[in-house]
């Protein structure tokens, strides 16, 4: 294991920015992982920690396949974390709207291209991510539909899902797209929580990753296979949303086989406690998406279902 | 009149409405229906507070000569209202930026909901103008900023409206999600105006924006009353024409020169100091002879931050403006 910088900025009074990577193996690029990029990655951080920890074990146990190097970057956003806040702590930029970056442009632009310069060369490039509402997801690959995505080999992780979703204007600026665009056969890669720590669906995630890298040929691992991988399109999900605001009482769970017409949460009066509105399953399906804040705005997809059908 | 054009309730105890005052010519009841009407709106970046102003002084105006009216006015001064009440550029609580989620979505989320009902208000609308305050970072000349998607509809109108500054600039697709761009494309035409600085009212650039929309209005006939004959402004059309200033370091950002000023290749434009070792950390000095249309307004930079740009001598050539 090699510990190197990848990209730094000198600050007037804080600590330097420093961007941190981790080296496995010598050879060509196979991979590179990053893990946050938003200072609320809590969840995403932990994970690429406990990665590094694994792929650090695996070479010291001659694991890794020799000719491929793969590279972890934890958070390409301390700044961020270190002062909770999501985006970047003086514009409020997210520095995943930034890709490819400029390296004469704005702060948020030279980060990105200075770690999509570190990271754009490599074969496979998965990204921790999180979705911008608040909520448990059932783990999944996610991958956009920019023309040539294969999923076949995103079937390779064995995660229980596999979401394929269309482009918007504003993907374009995103990592996973560009890593896409330059050629790196590139994967998002969605574990159960953002804010807080879920250690079951990160141990899920690293044995996806493994897997995948076995099958690849890149290094040597024998956990389980993990699951056929079920292919969903995003507009095939049918969401649930909320009529009314109020206090958001959930009741199914991610994960959860639902029936139509089961009731899946209550909407309370925040004031009296009545219930103002109940949700109910409006198809036979499985809980792919759960809401779980506390509170809940009018018009929110609180619960994505996957029917049994897709 | 004030009407709610969409109104979500809140989870605890609140509704978010978004308003608007119309203002319609009097003793015209018949005609309404083929009446011309322009929409003014502002708000979108709730830290953004110059079109407050604008909105006021504009509605005064026009009612001080109501007999002079021949169109409908819209005035949105909050399209954002969570935000400006709350010292917040996006949206609060879902921080988005508002000005990413055109053309909205009648069935998708709170936020979507909202910006497909302000596209269904402004629709139909002769002419919209969208006015922005540029951040709490920069301070920007009057100007209009126009995608060359739209420049052979939007360039005639923008030369109306009393600014010092057009700027066409190059299609992205980020910016197919925004209010401008989606009622354009729509055939609303939009013209998005920046001006001045986020969290100020800078009172005569306001005023004299008032004074271009009374003029396009005149122009377009929705107002018979006597205007200014506007500014001619520098239009630019080429991407060269613009030379970003960008900090090479971190510091503290201290000007030597004034917003709008002419300068020489050479000239000092300010200095990055750092206040702890008491040391100039960089001299930031013109790259081209020009005029400075952007300026950095608050202090504190990192490296890469924008500290001013420079339309520059070779554009400003080319331009009625140059005395
Ligand atoms: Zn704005």
């Amino acid at each position: 294991m090699k510990k190197k910088i990848v990209y730094e900025i000198k600050a007037l009074y804080r600590d330097d920015l420093r961007i941190t990577g981790y080296e496995f193996g010598k050879g060509k690029k196979s991979v590179c992982i990053v893990g946050c990029s938003r200072g609320n990655e809590v969840q995403q951080l932990y994970v690429c920690s406990q990665l590094v920890k694994r792929l650090k074990k695996l070479e010291e146990e001659g694991k890794l396949t020799a000719g491929h190097r793969i590279l972890v970057i934890p958070s390409i956003n301390p700044y961020s974390m270190n002062i909770k806040k999501r985006f970047w702590p003086t514009d409020n930029t997210d520095i995943n709207r930034m890709f490819p970056g400029y390296d004469l442009g704005e702060t948020t632009q030279r980060i990105a291209a200075g770690v999509f310069g570190a990271i754009k060369d490599y074969t496979y490039g998965m990204q921790f991510t999180s979705f911008y509402m608040p909520g448990r997801f059932t783990p999944h690959v996610r991958m956009m539909k920019v023309g040539y995505e294969d999923v076949e080999l995103a079937k390779q992780f064995g995660m229980p899902y596999v979401v394929l979703r269309n482009t918007r204007p504003y993907d374009t600026t995103t990592l996973n797209y560009n890593w896409q665009i330059w050629d790196t056969k590139a994967f998002s890669i969605y574990t159960a929580t953002t804010t807080q720590i879920d250690r079951e669906s990160a141990a899920q995630a690293i044995r996806a990753i493994l897997n995948f890298l076995a099958k690849q040929g890149i290094l040597t691992y024998h956990g389980h296979d993990g699951y056929r991988s079920m292919v969903v399109e995003d507009t095939d999900m049918v969401p649930v949303r909320t009529k009314t605001a109020g206090i958001f009482e959930g009741i199914v769970r991610v994960g959860e086989e639902v029936s139509k017409g089961q009731p899946l949460a209550n909407i309370l009066d925040p004031y009296e406690g009545e219930v103002k509105e109940q949700l109910t399953a409006p198809v036979d399906g499985i809980v792919f998406f759960a809401h779980d804040d506390p509170l809940t705005y009018a018009n929110t997809a609180v619960y994505k279902l996957i029917t049994r059908e897709a | 009149m004030i009407k709610t054009i969409c109104s979500v309730g809140l989870p605890v105890d609140e509704t978010l409405e978004i308003r608007k005052r119309r203002i319609t010519p009097t003793g015209r009841k018949g005609e309404k229906k083929q009446l011309k009407r322009i929409s003014v709106v502002t708000g979108i970046h709730g830290d953004e507070l110059e079109g407050q102003y604008v909105c006021f002084q504009l509605a005064r105006r026009i009612k001080a000569e109501k007999e002079k009216l021949t169109g409908i006015v819209d005035l949105y001064p909050a399209m954002n209202p969570l935000g400006i009440d709350s010292i917040t550029r996006g949206i609060p609580a879902f921080d988005l930026d508002m000005n990413r989620l055109f053309p909205g979505n009648r069935d998708g989320d709170m936020t979507e909901y909202i910006a497909a009902k302000i596209m269904e208000d402004i629709d139909g609308s002769e002419v919209c103008i969208d006015i922005h305050a540029s951040n709490i970072f920069l301070t920007e000349i009057p100007q209009i900023r126009i995608n060359e998607l739209h420049k052979e509809k939007l360039i005639p109108l923008a030369r109306h409206t009393n600014v010092d500054f057009i700027w066409v600039h190059g299609a992205s697709t980020v910016l197919e999600s925004t209010l401008a761009h989606s009622l354009n494309s729509r055939g609303v035409p939009t013209l998005v105006v920046e001006m001045g600085v986020g969290m100020r009212i800078t009172r005569n650039y306001c005023d004299q924006l008032v004074e271009g929309i009374l003029n396009l209005m005149r122009e377009m006939g929705m107002w018979q009353g006597e205007t200014l004959t506007p500014r001619v402004p520098i239009i630019s059309e080429n991407y060269q024409d613009v030379s970003y200033l960008n900090a090479s370091t971190s510091g503290i950002f201290v000007p030597e020169v004034k917003h709008w000023e002419r300068l020489k290749k050479g000239d000092l434009i300010g200095n990055i100091i750092d206040p702890l070792k008491g040391q100039v950390l960089d001299e930031v000095i013109a790259p081209v002879d020009g005029i400075l249309f952007t300026i950095r307004e608050y202090p504190v930079v990192d490296a890469g931050s924008l500290l001013g740009r420079i339309l520059r001598q070779e554009a400003l050539a080319g331009s009625a403006q140059e005395e």
